[in-house]
């Protein structure tokens, strides 16, 4: 999130779209129905299916899954042209006035640079026209055709509504409807909030579904205010901690990115990797991003690492240039034998990953396997699965049980970038141990076995720095502390010396040259030498829009609302000043602001205002967006893998022979995979509904945690697949009957809920049918209960996250021997 | 008539179904052996393990758009209560009706009365009976209350749609709150407001919701309450007579 779960009480629209946040995230709703009752905000929901949240919603519409991009479209379409944007600061904020280079275009559904053998754009193409020092060139009259207002209108000239409304069945007066709602926001003293999850980022147009919406929500002026911004809500309680702290291939902590092979030393990989702006006015804060990556490699290996052998840099894996190491790549790999070992931690990826027959599968070619974990779970048993003849499976299986999170102490990292401190609550049972007691144990022993059998690089285990515990035990305090970071040695700024050892007070202290670490940049602040920010507990808030900002801590240094000086109008006063997220108070002279002095949220970024009191404007100033490079916020997004505009392309599996929007069907750099189970199906009339997948309140990812609590199995105790009466007559089923629900790559059985809430499609004059089945089951327990759904869905990714496309698929559903 | 009141405004209710685990957390009711069989609903109904229990019914609205209802059913614990009538009529250890809320309880010795008869006198169909032949239902979380602790129900709660307090208190939130809910719900209504402590606050015809969401729907109740009241005294005598 932009913002935080409290602020979505300050909203006046509030659109949820790709998420069902009333059944997934419950307590969003104290927000939401705050919002609706103390001002009066509109609440809408757009969703292939009425949910729990769409009860509640002032307006309801659905649209067919994996169309979301037409629909917002239409909606980018319905601003621009019905001028319901917020001028002065598009023109100010946003990237709209600057020139796009000549070579950029886009015709027949593909962006210039495209590469039909390589399915890769060279997206150099999409490049910013320069001036004669590198600053990009601007139009502030918005009349040159090149600028990127003017391509923006016209790329989205195409989504009139008749046309979205053939692709998404969304009824045209629904459509116009909930962009008349939602473009009331473009009011400067108005704000709409975008609530989304997984049904915007499991598509292989993830990232330009949330780049749509980023769209729509710059046009109307709507991010780094108060009750506005993009609002991922993170399917885990911690999925944003882990993202933070780089669970992932592509990046190191703090969002840094992985160096590839081809970037030989840490200063190629900083001079490739650093953006560089020549414009005074942007800020460009990556610019310090060499600071960051040294502090993280100090963090490390500390001592061992030096200037002299580039703070260890070498050490740190590399990935080969060009490579994917994602989920779905990583289990293609172990499908084609490419893994002797696994471990499983604190996940079921028999259950929860896409295309489970193809993991499950992938599975038996391990040599061995140790799953971490509460409970017995699907992976850890799959040598005894359905359909599976343990003698045949050679994989030697090994659990450790794990204690459950009140068993253990540290920080989550809620949607809203609060990291939040936990206490333990009781002691782990029987003989589970916490995650980071197994950690520090297993760490031990294989650096002791590199110390004596040596290996491939014995480097970087030998010399990783690993002072997280004492006597065997995990100490959550040492490892926020590294996370936070230290002075490596006695450093003096500005007549003040910080000794070696102290923690680092925030991350414009930190340095490039080897002084200071720090295991996440964006973290440091969290844990000073006044103490543990994250567990602060104080519910003062002075704000009155909800920041508290003395309760557990965030980051940015504390910055609740992200881009908060897009907030203000270009003399510091803010738009809404009924909502003041920030506010500039320096003393004027002369018509001239003297002093500088923010109040309200942490400013991104203290420096003056752009525009004095009298209208001069300031050459000391920067432009809001200070992680853009240029400074902007961006209409125009030259950076994604697939395109600088979201563009309406069809799921890999989709009801339809054409995309109506272009002559290409799906999008042309989507990630597929080829083995014998990556079967996709398109059009065929064996599987002719689309279908989705979800989650219920009452259980949690695979059921792992839930499906062992008889109370919330007793509420929700087996798979089921949701779908119209229309097609429930068509097929022969009836309500609370077992049925089959088949793809191209599995089947399950599951009980047919016949439901008013999906109705069919109207899709270019036919009749299309969707169904949906949550992927909370699995065959271990309950008996009855159900396998997953993740059985069905197809094993194909997003260009740029490599996240599958789970939300869109194609499946039939009939009467079990029928 | 002073004491607590729930009010149960069903506009924020989203059917997390939060109460209804809360309920059987802090009761430590056990489950039963459910399956699904068309709905989110479930258990199917109140029971001797269930004493709180959301409701789902969905029917089509206006512009062809459905309309998903909630109703998170519980006892009502009415002012004059039914059931306390018939279980006394049978034995003088089987209910109390707690003086400082209101709160209708039932005790072991209800055993003693025959269970269909305390479920038939009730006009909300509320009272069940567990394995070992106890009548239950809510008891308004009195171990709780009473020391000054708001019901489970009401503390799991995320949106406000479970609220509890002192009755004036109660009805007064739930008047204001009609008075908004009613500008997008024309058809919204407070339930049985002044005879019972747990008022619901419903956006659409009660009978959409559930059967027996008001008193009077189900046939015979009226005439039921009638016979009540008629027979009330000479239970009391009787009841006298044997405590005597």
């Amino acid at each position: 999130m932009t913002n935080h779960w409290i602020d979505i009480g300050n909203s006046d629209c509030i659109l949820i779209m790709g998420s069902n946040a009333a059944e997934n995230h419950p307590i969003s709703f104290k927000w939401v129905t705050k919002a609706r009752e103390e001002h009066g905000a509109k609440l809408i929901s757009v969703d292939p299916r009425f949910t729990r949240t769409s009860s509640k919603a002032d307006f309801y519409t659905a649209l067919r899954s994996g169309t979301d991009i037409a629909f917002l479209g239409g909606m980018i379409n319905y601003i621009l042209s019905q001028k319901k944007y917020f001028q002065e600061y598009v023109l100010e904020y946003t990237n709209a006035s600057l020139i796009v280079g000549d070579k950029y275009s886009f015709k027949d559904g593909l962006f210039s640079g495209f590469d039909p053998k390589a399915k890769k754009y060279d997206q150099s193409t999409w490049a910013f026209a320069m001036d004669d020092k590198g600053v990009p060139k601007r139009d502030l009259t918005l009349k040159n055709p090149r600028c990127v207002f003017n391509l923006l209108k016209q790329h989205y000239s195409r989504y009139q509504p008749e046309l979205v409304s053939k692709i998404t069945g969304t009824p045209v007066a629904d459509l116009k409807k909930v962009y008349e709602m939602y473009a009331t926001t473009g009011a400067k003293d108005k704000a709409g909030t975008i609530m989304y999850a997984m049904g915007w980022t499991q598509h292989t147009v993830g990232v330009q579904n949330i780049r749509a919406m980023s769209i729509a929500q710059l046009l109307l002026g709507n991010m780094g205010i108060a009750g506005g911004g993009v609002n991922a809500l993170r399917g885990e309680s911690n999925v944003q901690g882990s993202t933070d702290q780089a669970l992932l291939f592509h990046i190191w902590p703090g969002y840094l990115g992985t160096p590839n092979s081809k970037l030989g030393s840490l200063q190629i990989y900083n001079e490739k990797s650093t953006p560089k702006s020549a414009d005074p006015l942007s800020a460009n804060w990556w610019q310090n991003k060499p600071k960051y990556v040294v502090s993280f490699l100090k963090s490390m290996f500390m001592d061992a690492a030096t200037k002299d052998n580039d703070f260890g840099y070498d050490w740190m894996p590399k990935l080969d240039p060009g490579k994917s190491y994602s989920w779905l790549d990583i289990f293609d790999a172990m499908y084609q034998g490419k893994f002797t070992g696994f471990f499983s931690w604190g996940q079921n990826p028999a259950c929860s990953g896409a295309n489970s027959t193809k993991t499950r599968a992938a599975l038996a070619k391990l040599d061995w396997l140790v799953t971490v974990n509460l409970f017995d779970n699907e992976t850890a048993s799959f040598w005894k699965g359905p359909g599976v003849d343990p003698k045949q499976v050679k994989t030697e299986v090994f659990f450790l049980p794990c204690a459950a999170f009140m068993e253990k102490e540290g920080s989550l990292t809620n949607s809203g970038r609060w990291a939040q401190w936990r206490y333990k609550a009781q002691e782990p049972q029987g003989q589970s141990r916490p995650d980071g007691d197994i950690m520090v144990e297993l760490f031990k022993e294989i650096r002791e076995l590199y110390k004596s059998e040596g290996g491939p690089l014995p480097e970087p285990i030998l010399n990783l720095y690993w002072d997280y515990g004492k006597d065997g035990k995990f100490d959550a305090h040492l490892v926020a502390k590294a996370i936070n970071g230290y002075y490596t040695q006695d450093v003096t700024v500005k007549d003040k010396t910080y000794k070696k050892g102290e923690l680092v007070a925030s991350f414009a202290m930190l340095q490039a040259d080897g002084s200071t670490s720090s295991g996440n940049w964006i973290y440091c602040n969290s844990y000073t030498e006044q103490g543990n920010n994250m567990a602060r507990r104080d519910k003062s808030d002075a704000s009155g829009i909800g920041l508290y900002p003395k309760w557990s801590w965030c980051w940015p240094v504390n910055r609740r609302i992200l881009y908060n000086r897009a907030s203000v109008d270009l003399k510091g006063q803010p738009w809404n000043p009924n909502r003041t997220v920030v506010k500039f108070t320096g003393e004027v002279k002369d018509g001239k602001y003297a002093t500088s002095k923010w109040e309200g949220d942490v400013p991104d970024g203290g420096w003056f205002p752009m525009m004095n009191p009298d209208g001069s404007r300031r050459d000391d100033s920067k432009y809001p967006f200070i992680m853009q490079t240029h400074g902007f916020g961006a209409l125009f997004g030259p950076g994604r893998n697939d395109g600088p505009f979201p563009e309406h392309y069809e799921p890999i599996e989709c009801p339809v022979e054409k995309n109506l929007m272009s002559k290409q069907l799906t999008n042309p750099v989507a990630a597929t995979y080829a083995t014998d189970q990556d079967v996709y199906k398109t059009c065929d009339p064996r599987f002719p509904f689309v279908a989705t997948t979800y989650r219920v309140t009452e259980h949690w990812q695979t059921g792992v945690l839930t499906r062992w609590q008889p109370w919330l199995l007793e509420a929700e105790p087996q798979l089921f697949v949701e779908m119209s009466q229309q097609l429930a007559k068509l097929k022969g089923i009836k309500n609370g009957e077992k049925v089959l629900v088949e793809s191209p790559r599995g089947s399950v059985e599951a009980v047919a809920i016949v439901t008013l809430r999906f109705q069919p499609f109207k899709i270019g004059g036919n009749e299309i049918h969707e169904v949906g089945l949550p992927w909370h089951y699995g065959w271990i327990w309950p008996a009855d209960g159900g396998d997953s759904a993740n059985l069905l869905t197809p094993a194909a990714g997003d260009p740029n996250t490599r996240i599958p496309e789970t939300k869109a698929f194609m499946v039939n559903v009939r009467k079990k021997g029928a | 008539m002073a004491g607590k009141s729930f009010l149960i405004d069903t506009s924020r209710c989203t059917a997390c179904r939060g109460c209804q685990i809360a309920c059987k957390n802090w009761n430590q009711n056990g489950v039963e052996p459910t399956k699904n069989v068309g709905s989110h609903q479930n258990p199917p109904d109140l029971s001797g393990s269930t004493f709180k229990l959301v409701r789902f019914s969905e029917h089509m609205g206006k512009d062809n758009k459905p309309v998903w209802l909630f109703f998170a059913d519980q006892c009502r614990h009415c002012l004059e209560p039914p059931c306390k009538d018939v279980i006394e009529g049978y034995a003088d250890d089987g209910v109390v009706q707690d003086e400082a809320t209101g709160a209708v309880v039932y005790l072991p010795g209800s055993s003693k009365a025959p269970f269909d008869e305390v479920r038939q006198s009730c006009p909300y169909n509320i009272p069940r009976q567990a394995a070992d032949g106890r009548l239950v239902k809510c008891t308004m979380c009195i171990d709780r209350v009473s020391n000054g602790l708001i019901p489970a129900c009401v503390k799991t709660c995320p949106t406000g749609a479970m609220n509890f307090g002192d009755r004036d208190a109660m009805l007064a939130l739930g008047k204001e709150r009609l008075a908004k809910v009613q500008k997008m719900y024309p058809k919204a209504q407070l339930l049985d407001a002044e005879q019972v402590r747990t008022i619901f606050l419903v956006t659409a015809d009660p009978k959409l919701y559930h059967e027996f969401a008001v008193a009077g729907l189900a046939p015979g109740i009226s005439r039921k309450l009638a016979l009540r009241k008629l027979f009330r005294p000479a239970r009391e005598l009787a009841a006298k007579v044997k405590v005597g």
